[in-house]
């Protein structure tokens, strides 16, 4: 079975993000872009059931500017197969990326589409739900450990009291939580041999999505500021101030 | 008048803590209707009525809503959502695995995470792990939101007196089931709702480590016990631990950060408490920018100390 992977161009996790002066957003201009953390984790996961014999076939997908396109380099060096670019200056919202990956797993008819469970820039965490949705297949969420078995796959998902299993027909949807796996890095040859893998090159119109914003941001400002404190001397007055503070 | 439709978090048993604070800020966007739905959870819509300021309960009980299962449910929120303005889950694991798949079936963009409702349509919420927080105005005529719980107080969980009604529709849609769970049990109170949270950082060194030196501690203050996303990596507690970007939000009186250095990611899931207090022998980790408390010192002499002298 083929493997869908959408990735996203974001801010590097390493990075501590600025909002602009004017508050209309966070400063991006010459700073460090990767691919999102959890979409790494996709990656992994779809390129190691290839290796398990489960999958035949992974195609990378990402919405977003011409510059996506490193990230699909990046995809395709880890070991992807192909991928595709759909292009698009314009901030494309988690139900419109969902409408475009609905189109291209109609068109593709992946057993599985593996996204990141959020992207690190606006912290969503929506895209696999709703793509799911608009599918009408089921979904497993936050995943820590991915099974295919037959016709099925079960999943392990991190929830707020521990871990639940859930067993979901195929095709399915699956969104990668932290501990699934630990991204392997590209080698140099595989960087190189990426660089022949073919890259398809679409727009959002291709699909007939239309990707107008249903959210206006008004503004975006920074948080309120913590600032430090005072550093105790020993543990004696630490006591002192914990006590001070009536916990114990 | 705008009617809110809240999903109730609860174990079939009880109503859970979250439901609360997604209670109140729903009740800023208009009229409180809440939705109860699992397997024999007439005790949890009981419960869920009683909630000040609730109007009405709507029971959904079948047991393909036992396990809260998203393809099962959301097709039932949908149809509820024919006569109400605005879904409101609360951000936990079930509100951010459901809410995306309603929203979608309504073709809306969800508002997750919201820390505030400053309009009808209008609502602030954490980008960037919390380093930007944005102001955003929804222009669909339905909302669908997920509501940090931190950022909202909990409603009495009292003094209500919501009308229970049944609602019978529901199937199981066949996609996806149920196979097991693995909840922790704890004496301790739970991440999100303690007032003390003692966490441990990967210089705990491994499990029996982090076990010996944090527990005790967190016994002596009635803390709960969290985790950086390290030291869940490196195996020395569950999952459930973890408190960060992508892990749990907490903001409790008192947070205290052991070996802990301070990513932006363990940040962004614990800035919001009272009082910060950090105990790191690196005196430039960046957590003591934001504690209010730091104590620079080995934490394997200096955590056991401090729980003898409490």
């Amino acid at each position: 079975m083929k493997i869908l992977v959408p990735v996203k161009r974001v801010i590097d996790y390493n990075v501590k993000p600025r909002v602009k002066s004017d508050g209309t957003g966070v400063d991006l201009a010459n700073v460090k872009m990767s691919m999102n953390p959890f979409d790494e984790i996709a990656v992994e996961e779809a390129i190691r059931l290839k290796e398990k014999g489960v999958a035949t076939e992974i195609i990378a997908v990402s919405v977003g500017p011409q510059k996506a396109q490193e990230t699909l380099r990046t995809a395709l060096a880890m070991g992807a197969d192909r991928a595709i670019l759909v292009q698009t200056d314009d901030e494309v919202e988690p139900l419109a990326v969902a409408k475009i990956l609905k189109a291209i797993t109609e068109e593709e008819t992946p057993g599985l589409v593996i996204l990141g469970k959020q992207a690190i820039d606006d912290d969503s965490n929506q895209t696999g739900q709703m793509l799911a949705a608009l599918l009408g297949r089921p979904q497993g969420t936050f995943a820590s450990e991915v099974t295919v078995e037959g016709d099925s796959v079960t999943v392990k998902r991190e929830v707020d009291g521990g871990l639940e299993t859930v067993k979901l027909s195929l095709p399915a949807i699956v969104t990668t939580d932290l501990r699934l796996n630990e991204p392997r890095y590209a080698s140099l040859p595989n960087i190189m041999k990426a660089k022949s893998k073919p890259l398809a090159n679409k727009t959002p119109a291709d699909y007939g999505v239309d990707t107008a914003p249903r959210l206006k941001t008004l503004k975006v400002s920074e948080p309120p500021v913590r600032s430090a404190g005072i550093k105790v001397a020993d543990v004696d007055a630490l006591v002192a101030k914990i006590k001070e503070l009536g916990i114990a | 008048m705008t009617k809110t439709l809240v999903w109730v978090e609860h174990d079939n048993a009880s109503v859970k803590d979250a439901t609360l604070s997604a209670v109140t800020a729903a009740s800023q966007l208009g009229e409180v209707h809440l939705l109860v739905a699992g397997s024999g959870a007439q005790a949890v819509a009981d419960a869920a009525a009683k909630i000040a300021g609730v109007g009405k309960v709507h029971l959904a009980d079948n047991p393909a809503f036992a396990n809260a299962l998203a393809e099962n449910v959301a097709p039932l929120i949908v149809e509820l959502m024919g006569h109400h303005d605005v879904f409101v889950a609360p951000a936990t694991s079930n509100g951010k695995n459901i809410a995306p798949r309603v929203a979608a079936l309504l073709d809306v963009a969800q508002v997750s995470d919201i820390l505030s409702v400053e309009g009808p349509k209008t609502f602030t919420r954490p980008t960037y792990a919390g380093n930007a927080i944005a102001t955003v105005e929804s222009s669909d005529a339905k909302l669908v939101v997920t509501v940090r719980g931190t950022a909202f107080a909990k409603a009495a969980s009292e003094g209500g007196s919501g009308a229970v009604e049944t609602v019978s529709s529901g199937s199981d849609a066949g996609l996806s089931s149920f196979v097991s769970a693995e909840i922790a049990k704890s004496e301790r109170p739970e991440l999100t709702s303690a007032k003390v949270i003692v966490s441990g950082g990967r210089a705990l060194k491994d499990g029996p480590t982090f076990e010996q030196v944090i527990f005790p501690l967190a016994d002596k203050l009635k803390a709960a016990v969290g985790a950086s996303r390290a030291a869940v990596d490196a195996g020395y507690v569950p999952n459930d631990y973890q408190v960060g970007q992508t892990g749990k939000i907490v903001a409790p009186e008192v947070y205290i950060a052991v070996g802990i250095s301070g990513a932006i990611q363990h940040l962004a899931g614990m800035k919001d408490s009272k009082t910060i207090i950090a105990i790191n022998k690196d005196e430039d980790a960046p957590i003591f920018q934001v504690a209010d408390l730091g104590l620079v010192a080995d934490l394997f002499t200096a955590v056991p100390e401090l729980t003898g002298k409490l």
